[in-house]
């Protein structure tokens, strides 16, 4: 009987690794990689001052009490020129959203925020993708919303659509 | 027209493969002995359809006819000939063609040349082997038309630039003939447990197979490796990637089932094993093909990829396979073991060495398949990479080199352990030597290269053991072979560690004129020029290299943009010498006027595929050797009883 | 509860040495000790935009910054270790191809062990033993 049960033991084995494939490709990998930072203390993180007479943002300025946005993003991303007109948007019902570009120069910033608007209360460059990796980030556009605590609540990993301005604004605590 | 002609042929082959399914079950249930003789007509004229097919492929692919879905979606009618042929099976569709194309050519092959096994077991064979094809054909006509047609294409889309390499455009044609060859040993186990013969005649027919199989396996796995390591531009050969495991676990198994059928052939041993590793030879085979063209994981080199295709070959996997595994369950009962063996041995060696190749494939298997396993029921993400699969599977492989020099030297049934001792002297002198060679040279060395060429010794020296005292001009064809696949083991242990072990590596940011060394060179940048390729414009380094009292030479590494798709890839410039690889690339450009350049001096790096060559190379002495041996063997068959003489 | 909290701070403290920021990401450092330990870190780190290759062997621009951040801590005297812990603090364990050793993750430290367990089993019963 032993014997018997032994040789369907490959069998069942084959039925796992099945199964196993199976479950693969009704979850094929998604290939996005969230921020583990999500839940835990903004980290402190450095940027170069990019426009004139505009900060660069610092971890303290997550502190004041209310919930801000920290849009990861870069001067020669298509999707974030398009992102543009929504953080406009946010920006008109009152969210304090701050800027971080990735692997930019002052000379592309400028020309693109003068395009696309500049929905940024401060802004800077992050060279070598400093901020970015503290963030947890990997790629632009992001959006990270950061609680009056500076505690960072949520990501939101490529461009913001209209379909994500119910979610960000709640998580800002602003009534649409 | 060729397109329409080459879809009637595909259907017309998969006709063929359905009589021959047919064919076979009648002639096996009915007892119609008549039909048995029909089967391999048919077969022929199944391989003769398909690759008439196939033909037509490639002739669309090489007139560049935009009317075909998979010509625009796949080639560009700029690119040179060679890429516009090999487009015909760098794609989903066109690679599953070859693969039914090679099985339709192993199948005739078995039906014209296979003649010592028992006839309703050949019949069985061909009959299993029609029946994976059919699946195949099945799959193509109904989800994945290699000859569907588009109108109001001007242009084609172009190839991955990275597949544009001649290396690469006869890589998936080896690989999948080592897969296929391996549905050869299938249908044989299958053959064999059907008709319930399994014995040293079976094992002496499916050991070419097997052979064949592992050849095409070992060449395509080195040409793989070599191909990541000039294209990458980075220096690495293996990346323990779900593509290159998938092309390992097959060869794994096949290098296990190749040294099981020998016990089965000598010594009528092993005969369940035998079966479940020719399943699990081919089940790797299976995963192998599907793992790449699922898009199931993630890879470096996943280049065509559909998931909704990954559900019809998951459902061809789990019939074939699980056909097979429920057969072996029920039939496998019914064989009567075979002989068992003792524990000083030349079986017990080989029982070790499946014992060790099996678990080293598990270990694969498991690292590769854990994470989407993980991934599916948790939603963790986790990676598993090179530093576990060298933490597990390493002391495995080292134990099972050691082992490699010492089975050879075993006499089969019964050895004594004080004779091996005195056999292994030799071998263990030379790695007593390497460890004292290596210790003088100085130097800081980490354990698993210091291991790895110890090791390396002893196989060496242990490998040509065999030959001792031995007539070299009586010693039979697959002795060499044998003995040159396990040389080739120790030189390729031998580059690895050496690679691991001595490596120099210089990353610098230069400007034209300065000079940076690494290992015994100085590389110069002279200046760097854009240069226009056929279908690329590239960025050239002049790199003067120089070594102290020796004429600097030249060499020009080059950074490619490519257009059609846009994409940058490095190209190095690579000088092979008698001692090692002097690997240069150029980056990015830094401020101003620097560069960065990525400099590696690899000393014997190339024993790695000089050793895979000649792993590959003692495989088909082997084959040969046994073909020979069949053949003269055949010529003797008409007198009664010569067989058993012999 | 204070081991976490004492790893918590170690990881903050990493975050805020400020350390020499170098020219390139893809300049060897000087030392060569330093250098050797930072391209054996860099090999075990997981890409997080091509995926399937370490940031050792990438092309992708994140990967560069990851190699210049990794040369940088390890020139400033941290462990390969404490960069890892940095960075799988903030992608997961995803980024790295060393899988911890933790309880989801014990199947693949169990399975070559029953592999061997069983293996052996097997091939044991078809041993003859000699009676001496």
């Amino acid at each position: 009987m032993i014997r018997r049960l032994l040789l369907w033991l490959p069998f069942a084995l084959g039925a796992v690794l099945f199964a196993a494939f199976w479950a693969g490709l009704h979850h094929p990998d998604d290939h996005v990689i969230a921020s583990k930072m999500v839940g835990q203390a903004l980290p402190d993180f450095e940027t170069r001052t990019a426009m004139q007479g505009q900060g660069a943002p610092r971890a303290a300025q997550f502190h004041g009490g209310k919930p801000r946005l920290l849009n990861v993003f870069a001067s020669w991303c298509v999707p974030c020129a398009q992102e543009g007109q929504m953080l406009m948007r946010l920006k008109a019902a009152g969210a304090q959203i701050d800027g971080v570009a990735v692997h930019d120069t002052q000379a592309d910033l400028a020309r693109f925020l003068a395009e696309n608007g500049n929905p940024y209360a401060s802004v800077g460059l992050d060279i070598d993708g400093r901020a970015q990796m503290a963030l947890g980030s990997t790629g632009v556009p992001e959006t990270f919303v950061v609680d009056g605590q500076g505690r960072i609540v949520h990501q939101q990993i490529g461009a913001v659509t209209e379909a994500d301005m119910p979610t960000l604004l709640a998580k800002l605590g602003i009534r649409p | 027209m060729i397109a329409e002609a080459g879809l009637a042929a595909l259907w017309l082959a998969a006709a063929m493969a359905l009589l021959q399914v047919s064919l076979g079950v009648l002639a096996l249930t009915r007892g119609r002995h008549q039909l048995r003789s029909a089967i391999a007509p048919v077969t022929l004229v199944q391989a003769l359809l398909v690759t008439i097919a196939f033909g037509c492929l490639i002739a669309v692919f090489a007139r560049s006819d935009m009317s075909v879905l998979l010509v625009a979606a796949n080639s560009h009618s700029a690119k040179p000939m060679l890429y516009k042929v090999a487009g015909a099976w760098g794609n989903h569709e066109g690679s599953m063609l070859l693969w039914v194309t090679i099985l339709g050519i192993a199948g005739a092959t078995i039906a014209m040349f296979e003649r010592r096994l028992r006839e309703d077991t050949r019949v069985a064979t061909l009959a299993a082997q029609a029946c994976i094809a059919l699946g195949f054909y099945a799959f193509l006509l109904f989800a994945s038309n290699p000859f569907a047609r588009i109108t109001g294409v001007e242009e084609g889309q172009g190839l991955n630039p990275l597949l544009q390499d001649p290396g690469l455009a006869f890589h998936p044609p080896t690989l999948y003939a080592g897969y296929v060859g391996m549905s050869a040993a299938f249908s044989f186990a299958v053959g064999a447990l059907v008709t319930r013969n399994v014995g040293p005649d079976f094992a002496r027919a499916m050991r070419p197979w097997i052979l064949g199989a592992w050849i095409f396996l070992t060449i395509g796995i080195t040409a793989g490796s070599y191909w990541a390591y000039y294209t990458l531009g980075w220096g690495g050969w293996w990346f323990w990637d779900p593509v290159e495991n998938a092309s390992l676990m097959p060869w794994l198994a096949a290098t296990a089932l190749l040294h099981s059928v020998s016990v089965l052939a000598t010594r009528d041993g092993l005969r369940a094993w035998t079966i479940m590793l020719s399943v699990l030879a081919f089940s790797m085979s299976m995963v192998g093909t599907f793992l790449v063209r699922s898009g199931i994981l993630t890879s470096v080199h996943s280049f065509a990829v559909d998931p909704e295709r990954g559900i019809f070959i998951l459902a061809l996997l789990a019939i074939y396979i699980g056909g097979a595994l429920a057969l072996f369950a029920l039939r496998i009962g019914t064989v009567t073991e075979g002989n068992r063996f003792e524990l000083v041995s030349r079986e017990a060696a080989l029982v070790i060495n499946n014992l060790l190749l099996t678990v080293i494939l598990v270990i694969v298997l498991a690292g590769t398949l854990y994470p989407l396993v993980l991934e599916g029921t948790t939603g963790e993400k986790i990676s598993v990479g090179a530093p576990y699969f060298n933490a597990t599977a390493g002391p495995l492989a080292i134990a099972m080199l050691v082992l490699l020099a010492a089975g050879p030297l075993l006499r089969w049934r019964s050895d004594r352990p004080r004779l091996l001792l005195e056999r292994m002297a030799g071998p263990l002198f030379a790695g007593a030597a390497a460890l004292l060679a290596l210790a003088l040279l100085g130097g800081s060395i980490s354990v698993f290269p210091l291991l790895g060429l110890i090791v390396a010794a002893v196989v060496a020296v242990g490998s040509l053991a065999p030959l001792w005292k031995r007539k070299l001009d009586r010693t039979p064809l697959f002795t060499w072979g044998m003995v040159m696949a396990h040389m080739g083991c120790a030189i390729a242990i031998a580059g690895m560690a050496c690679d691991s072990a001595f490596t120099k590596e210089n990353m610098v940011a230069i400007a034209p004129g300065e000079t940076r060394e690494v290992g015994p060179w100085s590389v110069t940048l002279t200046g760097v020029h854009q240069v226009p390729g056929p279908n690329y414009t590239a960025l050239e380094a002049t790199l003067s290299v120089r070594k102290e009292g020796s004429t600097p030479f030249t060499m020009l590494p080059q950074l490619r943009q490519f257009t059609d798709p846009p994409m940058q890839t490095n190209h190095a410039a690579i000088d092979t010498f008698w001692n090692g690889q002097l690997y240069l690339v150029v980056g990015e450009q830094g401020d101003g006027e620097r560069w960065l350049i990525r400099m590696w001096w690899k000393p014997w790096v190339t024993l790695i595929w000089l050793g895979g060559a000649l792993i590959a190379a003692g495989g088909a002495l082997s084959l040969l050797g046994r073909v020979r041996r069949d053949v003269l063997g055949q010529r003797t068959q008409w007198r009664p009883g010569a067989r058993k003489a012999a | 509860m204070n081991r976490i909290s004492a790893s918590l701070a170690t990881l903050m403290l990493l975050a805020a040495t400020p350390v020499a920021g170098l020219d390139y990401a893809d300049e060897s450092l000087p030392d060569p000790q330093q250098e050797a330990k930072a391209v054996q870190l860099m090999d075990s780190l997981r890409c997080v935009v091509c995926q399937g290759q370490p940031i050792s062997g990438s092309n992708a621009g994140l990967a560069g910054d990851m190699r210049r951040l990794v040369r940088e801590r390890i020139a400033a005297g941290d462990s390969p270790e404490q960069v890892r812990a940095w960075l799988v603090n903030r992608y997961g364990d995803w980024i790295s191809f060393q899988p911890q050793v933790k309880p989801a993750t014990a199947p693949l430290w169990l399975i070559p062990l029953l592999a061997v367990l069983a293996g052996s089993w097997l091939a044991s019963r078809r041993l003859v033993h000699r009676k001496r």
